[in-house]
């Protein structure tokens, strides 16, 4: 390690970085909040001067019942997609552990090519199999007795649209999971687990009891990074809103920024709303980074 | 059969069962993108495209906007990948090989700037673009990858970087190389595996962005694969959708991208959550 404290070196090895970190992310983010708190609608797209309003952009959001209802489904989403791609996650980890060779990695290569797929090429792929004519999926759902599916419309109501993006959501985020879970389960010892079924212990138990806690970090950062991930959720809603209904109650946190500043030109809204899903993103990784700089300093 | 090995067969069994279901979307898309468009508007799915056909692929490459795509995909993701392993290739550098003042403040900046999601940004970043007339170009979409993708590829390269001990440097020095030198002949060559996993990373981000290309390329002349690919979907409100080519085409943009995924899947993992699992 090099200590000379008065190098000029690193800072000059520094400059690109910074100068394009500057230039792509701090130069839009800083125009952000300076726009939040100013009155920028289509007058201003047009040149007029953009007067301060101090947070009279955030006041009319929070008085606005569709934003908190954007809100609240995003939540929704984003905690019960999180959730249930952290259940499949774990269990598919906890499964490989316990399968043959061949079997664990025929189940790891299907995962591999599921996490592989590119977002877009994935949603094509979805759309078509939930297609309301000619989709696989309503057509095995019609063959169970007494299931009526056929031309069942998914992305007409915002129900099972909803359902079909955490679907899709939960297909490509188990993968990720699955592996990351994986790894920390093969650094647990299998004298650990050895003993613990001796003393009797069920497979319940000895999740909770034993495994839980030993993979504890793991756990913790990749549910946080599931959070972070599905709260952002554009690409999916935007792709799914092509192929069925654009309209409002269709509407995730990021179709509706979108929307805010492509349909409505309302960059002052949308950028205090953008400023918003910022100020909970960077609270929930605030934890993320903490472990990483404890990394950085061992 | 003992107990035991019942349990493990059946788990088995099981392993497999999933292993089939979480792929058969991707099947899927293989299947369809062989199958003749007559058969697929069947209202019977048809379960193995034999006999299959090529047809869907020269369907979805016919018109001219696939390889004006390709070159806006090509371009955008170059550029990106070499600007991002050079600024975050030095940037690794300065932060593993020395201690100075406003390190820390550095490395907890990149680790923040990576946690910002483009979904909040992208309204100013498009104002930004627009107002130097930048919009529909390489330069202005390519800026936008770079930033978001170099602080990651910073915080990867210094794991690389770190792995190379300071000593061999120092060793090459005494024998009477320069420190560039010195640089040059030994580390570089070492963190060869590091700058590829990297570089394969930042391709892929920028390969596969959706987000930001779609606000700052509007023109249908300056679309990205994605874009174009979403073209196909977009479509299908107006008119009825021909999903061999839609299936032939995601084919056609998936698949480099599963080929290089593979070899970096797994220092993405270890990226990702190293330092959670050591605890």
């Amino acid at each position: 390690m090099h200590t000379m404290r008065r190098s000029r070196v690193p800072y000059l090895l520094l400059v690109p970085a910074v100068a394009i970190l500057l230039l792509g992310m701090g130069y839009p983010l800083i125009w952000q909040i300076i726009t939040s708190l100013q009155e920028y609608g289509l007058a201003q797209q047009f040149g007029q001067p953009a007067p301060f309003v101090g947070v009279d952009n955030y006041v009319t959001l929070a008085a606005n019942p569709q934003l908190w209802l954007v809100v609240g489904k995003s939540l929704a989403f984003c905690v019960l997609t999180a959730a249930i791609t952290m259940v499949i996650g774990v269990g598919l980890a906890l499964l490989m552990t316990g399968v043959t060779k061949t079997a664990r990695l025929i189940l790891q290569i299907a995962l591999l090519l599921a996490w592989a797929m590119p977002v877009v090429a994935a949603m094509t792929i979805w759309i078509w199999l939930f297609d309301r004519r000619r989709g696989v999926i309503n057509y095995l759902l019609d063959m169970i007795p007494g299931v009526e599916m056929n031309r069942f419309d998914w992305l007409a109501s915002p129900v099972t649209f909803l359902l079909v993006a955490s679907i899709i959501v939960v297909w490509m985020s188990v993968p990720f999971v699955a592996f990351s879970v994986y790894a920390g389960l093969t650094q647990v010892s299998d004298e650990v687990l050895e003993a613990a079924s001796l003393d009797g212990a069920s497979g319940w138990q000895r999740f909770w009891g034993i495994i839980a806690p030993m993979i504890r970090p793991v756990l913790s950062i990749v549910l946080l990074l599931q959070l972070i991930w599905d709260l952002r959720v554009f690409t999916q809603i935007k792709m799914l809103q092509d192929a069925g209904s654009a309209s409002g109650d269709y509407d995730l946190l990021g179709t509706y920024i979108y929307k805010l500043g492509t349909s409505s030109q309302d960059f002052g809204a949308a950028s205090a709303v953008s400023i918003l899903v910022l100020a909970i993103t960077v609270a929930l990784s605030w934890f993320y980074i903490r472990s990483l700089l404890r990394e950085d300093a061992a | 059969m003992t107990p035991a090995r019942l349990r493990r067969g059946l788990l088995s069994t099981l392993a497999i069962v999933l292993a089939l279901l979480w792929v058969f979307p991707v099947y899927w898309m293989v299947n369809s993108a062989f199958i003749p468009t007559a058969r697929l508007d069947s209202f019977i799915p048809t379960f193995f495209p034999l006999p299959g056909t090529v047809s869907n692929f020269t369907g979805a490459l016919a018109d001219g906007s696939f390889l004006s795509a390709l070159g806006m995909s090509v371009a955008v993701t170059l550029t990106a990948v070499v600007f991002c392993l050079l600024f975050a290739f030095l940037a690794a550098l300065a932060i593993s090989r020395f201690r100075f003042r406003g390190r820390t403040s550095f490395v907890v900046a990149v680790l923040v700037v990576q946690m910002l999601p483009a979904e909040g940004l992208f309204i100013a970043q498009y104002k930004m673009v627009a107002s130097v007339g930048l919009l529909d170009s390489v330069i202005g979409v390519s800026v936008i990858y770079i930033a978001a993708v170099v602080p990651f590829t910073v915080w990867m390269l210094r794991g690389f970087v770190a792995g190379v001990p300071a000593d061999l440097e120092e060793a090459a020095m005494v024998d009477g190389l320069s420190r560039f030198g010195a640089f040059m002949r030994i580390t570089f060559p070492l963190l060869a595996p590091g700058l590829v996993a990297s570089g394969v990373y930042a391709f892929l981000q920028a390969w596969n962005e959706f987000t930001v290309a779609l606000v700052l390329l509007p023109s249908d002349a300056a679309q990205t694969l994605p874009l174009w690919l979403r073209g196909f979907i977009q479509a299908s409100a107006t008119r009825a959708t021909d999903w061999g080519q839609v299936m032939a085409a995601s084919t056609l943009v998936a698949v480099p991208v599963i080929v290089f995924f593979l070899i970096v899947q797994g220092r993405l993992t270890s990226g990702l959550v190293s330092g959670a699992v050591k605890g």
